[in-house]
């Protein structure tokens, strides 16, 4: 049977209701999408039935998992963090400017981290062998990025607004645009990898990647602000996405003592 | 709301989670991601193995990052493991003999990914282990989990996490000693087997 996108429509509402109906009887608000997600095909098979086992780290301070690796000047060269700049010539596209802030649970910023960053190019297609979709490859836009958080938390990354792109989940199946990140923090627990979304995108209610986080507020803060101040005069448009790291470091462990 | 007011600290909320997706190919994975080892250091070690999902097929497109201790039991600080050119733009690789403790690898069309590392020293209460995690498409949260090393049976005995376990899961975290010296841990995300998550608080 063909799979429409009325189908994962009543799917999303149905776990989207389920997820209502758990925390106003009482279930904490989940941040995370749960690993099965059943709109989300790809989960079926592929998410541990057992639960996991929760490793208290105040009780041991000395776990490998509460450091992180060191990433530093040799790891990136100057122009990663310039998507627009890594061939000959002007990729095509609407040039952006993303800046934002590395955070803690606690609001503090974290330095000197690795930020990498990749993404689909403005007609929606990625310099990807094994992406077939039916889309101009821009042989001047790689759609890589890497940059290292400043001394205030600070990363910005100047590229090509990406398209949007189908992916055979199901008939008519769209990406909203968005760019992939990959972060680490002060300790290997914080590790995380996401997606910034672009505003008031038209196919949010349609995907089921995004709509996998099922609270509202925090699927919202998959998604940038345009900030005007952002924009770079005759060059970009400006947005901010500041992200926080989840996960216990080991500042919290001292704090928490 | 995306700008975070940290000055009001019930605000900063987590960034939720999102699957790496199938075309993180050319973005995260880099040559020479599994070379963790220095060249001819005598405490390396090889690993190998396959990730699964709940049918027992092998996944093309999943990575892990290890990431442990040196032999002494010292987590390593230095940087350089995807050092760059910046004549090329492109890969420098590791230098061959700092240990930056951690790799990343993706697995190959048969799902089988390998990588060198060091014997890891004990730290803490803790049995020696390498962290372990997982990523692939269709993982909407990434996973973790440890390799421990076999052979010391009073040290694996009284690690902490091990205890915890129940008997007929333990062996999901403990890596086989293969007869040509490597060590042999997969990870089976789903079904029979399935390999022993964590998560931290």
């Amino acid at each position: 049977m063909t799979l429409t996108q009325h189908d994962i429509d009543r799917e999303i509402a149905a776990e989207h209701a389920a997820y209502e109906k758990r925390v106003a009887d009482g279930a904490p608000v989940e941040h995370h999408p749960r690993r099965d997600y059943t709109p989300y095909r790809s989960s079926v098979l592929r998410h541990p039935k057992q639960p996991p086992i929760t490793i208290d780290v105040s009780k041991d301070p000395e776990l490998v998992e509460l450091h992180s690796p060191a990433f530093g000047e040799r790891d990136i060269t100057e122009i990663d963090n310039d998507l627009t700049r890594q061939h000959n010539g002007e990729p095509i596209g609407e040039r952006i400017t993303v800046e934002g802030r590395l955070l803690d649970r606690d609001g503090r910023p974290l330095r000197g981290q690795l930020i990498e960053v990749w993404q689909a190019n403005s007609a929606g297609r990625y310099a990807h062998q094994r992406e077939q979709h039916d889309a101009p490859l821009d042989p001047n836009f790689t759609g890589v990025g890497r940059t290292l958080t400043d001394d205030s938390g600070f990363y910005r990354f100047t590229t090509i607004q990406p398209g949007p792109y189908p992916w055979r989940q199901h008939v008519n199946a769209w990406r909203p645009a968005h760019i992939h990140f990959s972060l680490f923090g002060t300790a290997f627990t914080q590790r995380l990898v996401t997606q910034m979304y672009f505003p008031s995108d038209p196919l949010f209610p349609y995907d089921p990647i995004i709509q996998s986080v099922t609270d509202d507020a925090a699927r919202q803060r998959l998604v940038a602000t345009y900030d005007h101040s952002l924009s770079v005069p005759e060059f970009s448009m400006g947005y901010h996405w500041d992200i926080v790291l989840d996960g216990p470091n080991a500042t919290w462990i001292e704090e928490g003592r | 709301m995306t700008k975070i007011d940290t000055s009001r600290p019930e605000t900063v909320l987590p960034t939720p989670s999102h699957t790496v997706g199938p075309f993180y190919g050319h973005a995260l994975p880099f040559p020479g991601g599994g070379d963790i080892a220095p060249v001819g250091h005598p405490e390396s070690i090889a690993l190998q193995g396959y990730v699964y999902d709940g049918e027992g097929n092998p996944l093309p497109d999943a990575f892990v990052e290890l990431w442990s201790a040196d032999p002494d039991g010292d987590v390593p600080q230095v940087d350089g493991s995807i050092r760059r050119d910046p004549a090329s733009g492109g890969y420098l690789g590791r230098n061959g003999v700092e240990f930056t403790g951690w790799g990343r690898i993706q697995t190959d069309a048969n799902g089988h990914w390998t990588a060198r590392t060091l014997r890891p020293g004990a730290r803490g209460r803790s049995a020696p282990y390498i962290s372990v995690c997982v990523f692939a498409r269709g993982l909407l949260v990434h996973l973790y989990t440890r390799i421990y090393l076999p052979g010391d049976e009073a040290a694996l005995a009284a690690d902490p996490l091990l205890a915890r376990v129940p008997a007929e899961r333990r062996d999901t975290l403990i890596a086989r000693e293969r007869r040509d010296g490597t060590y042999r841990f997969d990870i089976r995300l789903q079904g029979e087997g399935e390999t022993v998550f964590l998560e931290f608080q």
